[in-house]
C-alpha cells in the first residue's frame, strides 16, 4: 500500500522511534492539532499536541526532581484519563517503565504486580487507588511516592509521599528551569531497544506475568497496522477500555503517538455510550460482547417500537442482511437491491449508526473472543466495517488482521504486516515478528518456555489454516480435550456456540476425560428478564429468575440447536451436550470465576462447584449449593439454592462424508 | 481520623412551641448548631422532626420561642430570609419537576443567584451570557460531585427513587448553601444508596464546610453521621448530646423502645 505524505513523514524516518521522540515530533509538526480529549464538567476539553508536550514536560521534570531516574517503574492505575495517558510518556521520557494495572483489581492483585514489578512509584486518578495503596504501603513500604489526580475526598490525607499531579508539575516547572536542557537530553536518549512498557497479563492460571515490550516492538507494530489499514492523523479514537490492556495501549496511546490522531476519554465508566455517539469515532475496537450488547439493546428497543416502525425496520434488516455485506465489500449487487438499500440507508442504517455513535466509522476491530456469525453480519450488513483480528500481549497485538473484503466470521484473517505463522504437529499455532516480546518479567523459565530462541512464539491455542488462507482458532490448546471415548473435545467452541444466543451469557463446558458433555450456563439477566416480562413472568432476581421452568425451557432450546450443529460435524458429533443446569448466580471476576478480562476460568469453576458438576455427571435432577460470594465492597456473603438439571435432545451424527 | 474542631453558634432556636389549633406539634425546644458540624434530629413518627425543619427555613411559624441565625434573632423566620441567608433543603417527599432534566432542576437551585434581568436572559446575550455559563459551569461541578453525569439529561420522572433524592441534593447544593437541612435523605433507599448518600452527606460537609441539619430514621446512619443528636418525641425534647450519650439516655431507650408497665 503507498504511504501517504503525512505517513511516511512519521513513518519513514527511522531515527523517531521512541515515545519521546514522536512526541517532540508531533509537537513540531502539528503542534496546534488536538491530541487527547476528555470530557469534563459536561464540556470535551481538548489538549493540542504542544499541550500534551508541555503537560508531559513538567511532569517528567516533577517525577525527575521527586527522585524518579531511568530504568524506575511507574505504576499507571485508573480509568481512561488524559494525565494517565501523559503520566505514560512522562515515564517513558525519563528512561522509564510504566506499568499500568487493571483499576478494578483488589489490592491483593495489586499489591501482587506491585512488588513483581519492583515499583516504587505510582500515578493513580483518586482516592479508591489512593486508599488501595495505603493498605498495600502498611505491608511494605516499597511505593515510595503517590501522584493522584482527583483530590477528592482527601483533603486530611496528610501524608509526605502523597501528591496532586499538580503539585508535582508545579515542582516540575522549576526544576525544568534550574536544569534547562535536561528534558530534551533524556527525552533523546531513550533507544529502540529500550524497554517501553510492561503489561501484565490477566493470566487464566497463576499469577500475572509481566510481558516486557520495547519501543521497537510496540511502535513498528503499531505502524504496520496503521499502513494495512491506510490510517491517517484524522482519526477519532474512544479511549474505554483498560489502560492495563494491551488493546487500549496498542488503539490509544501507541497507534495515536504514531500516526498522530486524537483519543477521547470518557466522563466516566457510565457514560461511555453517551460519549460515544458524541464523538462519533472513526476507528474503534470493542470486544465481541461489547457488539452484542449493542446489538440486545436494539432488539429490545425496537420491540417496544410501534407497529410500522417494527415492520419498516424488519423489512430493511432483512433486505440488508441479503445484499448488505456484499454491498460493503464490494461486490456486484443488483441495481433495485442497491436502490433499496439506499432507501434503507435514509430510513434505518444511517439512524441506527447514529444512534450507535458508530456512524463514522471506518475501521472497527474485534478480538479477544470469538463473535457470533449473527452479530457480526448484522454490523457489517450496515455498513459498518467491522473486522476480527488475531492478537496477543506477546506480540503487541497484531498477529493475524482479515483483509478488507475477505471478511468471514470464523477465521480470524491473514497474517499482519512483517508476521510469520506456522502450525505445530500438535495443531497449536507459533508466530514470530517485530512485536514479538522482550521477555517475561523475571521470570526466564516462562520466557523460554513461551518464545523459542530464534524468535518463535507459543500461542497456545490450537488452530489450522482454511483453504482460503485464513488462519481458523478452535480452541485453547491445552484446553482441548479428549472425552473417555477418544472423542476430541472443545470447551471453548461449545461454550462460544452457545453464547452466540443473545439469552445466555456465560457458558462453561466439561468434558476432558469424562463419558460426555455437560455444561453450566449463565443466562443473560436483561435478554432473559425482558422476554419473561413480555410474557408476564414475574421474578425477583436472577437467582429466581434461573430457576423458572420456562427459562430452563428457553435454554433447553438453545442447547438443543447447539447439539444439532454439532452432530453435523463429523469430529465433533459425539461430544454432544448430555445434561445442562442453569447457574444460580452469574459467573464474577470478584469471585474469581472470570478473568479480569472476562474469560471463563473452567478449572476454578469446576472446582468451586464440584457438588454441581458431580450432580450433572449422576442422574440426579436437583441439587443443592452453597457459595460463598463477595461483594463489590468487599464483603463476603454466602447464596444457596437448589439448581435444577435437565437432559438435551440428542442427534444422530451425520454420516461422515464419503 | 483526623479531629474534629466544632466552631460557633451559628443556629440558636430557643423556647420554640408549634400549635395547629389545639394540636400541640412542638413544645418549649431550645438547640443549637454550630459552624461545621452534622446535627441530627430524630424521634419516632410524629415526633415533630420535619415541623421543626419547617420553623428553621421559616415554612411555619411557631407562636413562641426566637430563632437566632448568624447574630440576628428573629421570632419568625420567612422563607425568602432563609433562602437569602444561605439555608437549602430537601424534603421528605421529592419535590423536584419531573418533565425536566436533572441539569435543569438542579439549575433551578441557582435561582436566588441570578443577577440579570429577564429580557437580557431571553436573548441570550452580555452579561446574562456570561452569568449563564457561570451558573451551568456550577452545576455541573455539583453534577460530577454527586457523580450523576450519566443522567445529566435524562427527566427527573424517569429516574429511580434514589437517583431522584441524589438530584434533590444536588439542588439544594445549587444555591451553595451554609446550612443544609436534610429530610430523611435516605429513607426508602436499599443498603448500597444508603451508602452512596451517607458518603456524599460527609464529602459535603468535609469539601465544602457546609453545616448540615439532619432528620433520619435510620440509627445506625444518624450514629455514624452525626456529631450531635437532639431527639423529640411527641413534640417534646427528650435528649441532646453527641451520639453516645445519647444512645444511653434512658428517657430515649424507653421512647424507641416502649416500657413495660
Amino acid at each position: 500500500m503507498p504511504l501517504s505524505p503525512d505517513q511516511t513523514e512519521a513513518a519513514g524516518k527511522e531515527e523517531i522511534n521512541t515515545f519521546p521522540r514522536l512526541l517532540l515530533n508531533h509537537a513540531r509538526v502539528r503542534g496546534e492539532k488536538i491530541a487527547m480529549r476528555e470530557k469534563d464538567l459536561g464540556i470535551w476539553q481538548a489538549w493540542t499536541w504542544q499541550q500534551v508536550l508541555d503537560e508531559v514536560r513538567a511532569m517528567a521534570c516533577g517525577l525527575a526532581s521527586l527522585g524518579f531516574e531511568a530504568g524506575d517503574k511507574l505504576a499507571i492505575i485508573g480509568d481512561n484519563r488524559p494525565c494517565l495517558y501523559m503520566g505514560m510518556a512522562a515515564a517513558q521520557c525519563l528512561g522509564g517503565i510504566p506499568v499500568p494495572l487493571y483499576q478494578d483489581s483488589v489490592t491483593k492483585e495489586m499489591a501482587f504486580v506491585l512488588d513483581n514489578a519492583d515499583v516504587h512509584y505510582a500515578i493513580v486518578e483518586d482516592q479508591e487507588q489512593v486508599d488501595k495503596l495505603l493498605e498495600i504501603r502498611e505491608e511494605n513500604q516499597a511505593v515510595k511516592h503517590i501522584l493522584y489526580d482527583d483530590p477528592r475526598g482527601m483533603r486530611h490525607y496528610d501524608f509526605p509521599f502523597l501528591n496532586s499531579i499538580e503539585k508535582a508539575q508545579e515542582l516540575g516547572r522549576e526544576y525544568d528551569k534550574a536544569n534547562p536542557g535536561f528534558f530534551d537530553k533524556q527525552a533523546d536518549a531513550v533507544r529502540g531497544d529500550d524497554i517501553a512498557i510492561m503489561l501484565y497479563t490477566s493470566g487464566t492460571t497463576g499469577n500475572p506475568k509481566g510481558v516486557v515490550l520495547t519501543y521497537d516492538n510496540v511502535i513498528i507494530t503499531a505502524r504496520n497496522g496503521i499502513i494495512r489499514e491506510g490510517l491517517t492523523e484524522n482519526e477519532e479514537v474512544l479511549a474505554y477500555l483498560p489502560m492495563a490492556w494491551v488493546g487500549d495501549n496498542l488503539f490509544s496511546y501507541a497507534q495515536s503517538f504514531v500516526a498522530g490522531f486524537t483519543v477521547n476519554c470518557p466522563e466516566s465508566g457510565a457514560t461511555i455510550l453517551t460519549d460515544l455517539r458524541e464523538i462519533g469515532p472513526t476507528y474503534y475496537f470493542a470486544p465481541p460482547r461489547v457488539y452484542e450488547n449493542m446489538l440486545t439493546q436494539v432488539m429490545i428497543r425496537m420491540e417496544d417500537a410501534s407497529r410500522i416502525k417494527q415492520h419498516v425496520f424488519h423489512y430493511f434488516m432483512a433486505l440488508a442482511k441479503r445484499v448488505g455485506t456484499r454491498i460493503l465489500d464490494g461486490k456486484e449487487v443488483g441495481l433495485s437491491d442497491k436502490l433499496l438499500y439506499k432507501l434503507g440507508n435514509f430510513l434505518v442504517y444511517g439512524p441506527l449508526r447514529d444512534v450507535l455513535g458508530l456512524n463514522r466509522i471506518r475501521l472497527a476491530y474485534t478480538a479477544g473472543e470469538a463473535i457470533g456469525p449473527e452479530i457480526f453480519d448484522f454490523y457489517r450488513s450496515l455498513g459498518i466495517n467491522i473486522k476480527q483480528l488475531y492478537g496477543q500481549t506477546e506480540g503487541m497485538v497484531f498477529i493475524c488482521v482479515q483483509p478488507d473484503g475477505e471478511v468471514y466470521a470464523d477465521t480470524v484473517g491473514t497474517p499482519a504486516i512483517d508476521v510469520e505463522i506456522k502450525i505445530d504437529e500438535n495443531g497449536e499455532v507459533l508466530y514470530r515478528g517485530p512485536g514479538v516480546f522482550h521477555s517475561y518479567y523475571k521470570s526466564p523459565e516462562a520466557t523460554a518456555k513461551t518464545k523459542t530462541e530464534d524468535g518463535w512464539v507459543y500461542t497456545g491455542d490450537a488452530g489450522y489454516f482454511a483453504d482460503n488462507g485464513h488462519l481458523k482458532i478452535i480452541d485453547r490448546a491445552k484446553d482441548v480435550g479428549k472425552l473417555q471415548d477418544g472423542t476430541m473435545f472443545a470447551p471453548k467452541y461449545i461454550e462460544n456456540k452457545l453464547k452466540f444466543f443473545s439469552f445466555i451469557k456465560e457458558a462453561v463446558a466439561f468434558g476432558d476425560q469424562r463419558e460426555n458433555t455437560c455444561i453450566f450456563v449463565n443466562i443473560d439477566l436483561e435478554a432473559v428478564g425482558n422476554w419473561a416480562e413480555r410474557r408476564h413472568l414475574a421474578y425477583s432476581g436472577y437467582i429466581d429468575l434461573a430457576a423458572q421452568d420456562e427459562v430452563y425451557d428457553l435454554v433447553q432450546g438453545c442447547v438443543d440447536k447447539v447439539n444439532e450443529d454439532l452432530s453435523q460435524d463429523p469430529l465433533l458429533s459425539r461430544s454432544q451436550i448430555r445434561r445442562f443446569l442453569v447457574l444460580h448466580k452469574e459467573l464474577d471476576a470478584d469471585d474469581g470465576e472470570l478473568t479480569r478480562t472476562r474469560k471463563v476460568r473452567r478449572s476454578f469453576i469446576e472446582e468451586r462447584y464440584v457438588p454441581l458438576v458431580e450432580a450433572l455427571y449422576s442422574d440426579v435432577s436437583e441439587c443443592h449449593i452453597e457459595t460463598q460470594v463477595k461483594f463489590e465492597d468487599g464483603r463476603t456473603g454466602s447464596l444457596s439454592a437448589d439448581v435444577k438439571i435437565r437432559e438435551a435432545k440428542q442427534f444422530t451424527p451425520v454420516a461422515k462424508a464419503s | 481520623m483526623h479531629e474534629r474542631k466544632l466552631g460557633d453558634v451559628v443556629l440558636q432556636v430557643s423556647g420554640i412551641s408549634l400549635s395547629f389549633g389545639a394540636m400541640r406539634v412542638l413544645n418549649n425546644i431550645s438547640f443549637d448548631v454550630r459552624q461545621g458540624e452534622i446535627r441530627s434530629i430524630i424521634g419516632p413518627n410524629g415526633a415533630g422532626k420535619s415541623s421543626m425543619l419547617n420553623v428553621i427555613n421559616g415554612v411555619y411559624h411557631p407562636q413562641q420561642g426566637s430563632i437566632t441565625y448568624r447574630g440576628v434573632t428573629r421570632d419568625q423566620m420567612k422563607v425568602h430570609h432563609a433562602a437569602e441567608q444561605g439555608i437549602a433543603r430537601t424534603f421528605q417527599n421529592i419535590a423536584l419537576f419531573k418533565g425536566m432534566s436533572t441539569l435543569d432542576n438542579i439549575m433551578t437551585g441557582r435561582n436566588l443567584k441570578i443577577k440579570s434581568n429577564m429580557l437580557l436572559q431571553a436573548i441570550y446575550w452580555g452579561k446574562a451570557q456570561r452569568e449563564e455559563i457561570e451558573h451551568r459551569k456550577k452545576v455541573e461541578e455539583i453534577i460530577d460531585f454527586l457523580e450523576i453525569q450519566e443522567i445529566r439529561k435524562t427527566p427527573v420522572g424517569k429516574l429511580p427513587y434514589g437517583m431522584q433524592k441524589r438530584v434533590e441534593l444536588g439542588r439544594a447544593l445549587a444555591a451553595e448553601p451554609d446550612l443544609l437541612l436534610l429530610d430523611e435523605p435516605m429513607a426508602g433507599m436499599n443498603v448500597e444508596e444508603k451508602e452512596d448518600m451517607c458518603r456524599f452527606v460527609l464529602d459535603i460537609n468535609d469539601e465544602f464546610g457546609t453545616t448540615i441539619v439532619l432528620i433520619e430514621h435510620d440509627m445506625g446512619v444518624v450514629m455514624d453521621l452525626s456529631d450531635r443528636v437532639v431527639v423529640l418525641d411527641y413534640g417534646l425534647q427528650l435528649a441532646d448530646g453527641p451520639p453516645d450519650e445519647v444512645r444511653k439516655n434512658q428517657a430515649v431507650i424507653d421512647a424507641y423502645l416502649g416500657v413495660a408497665k
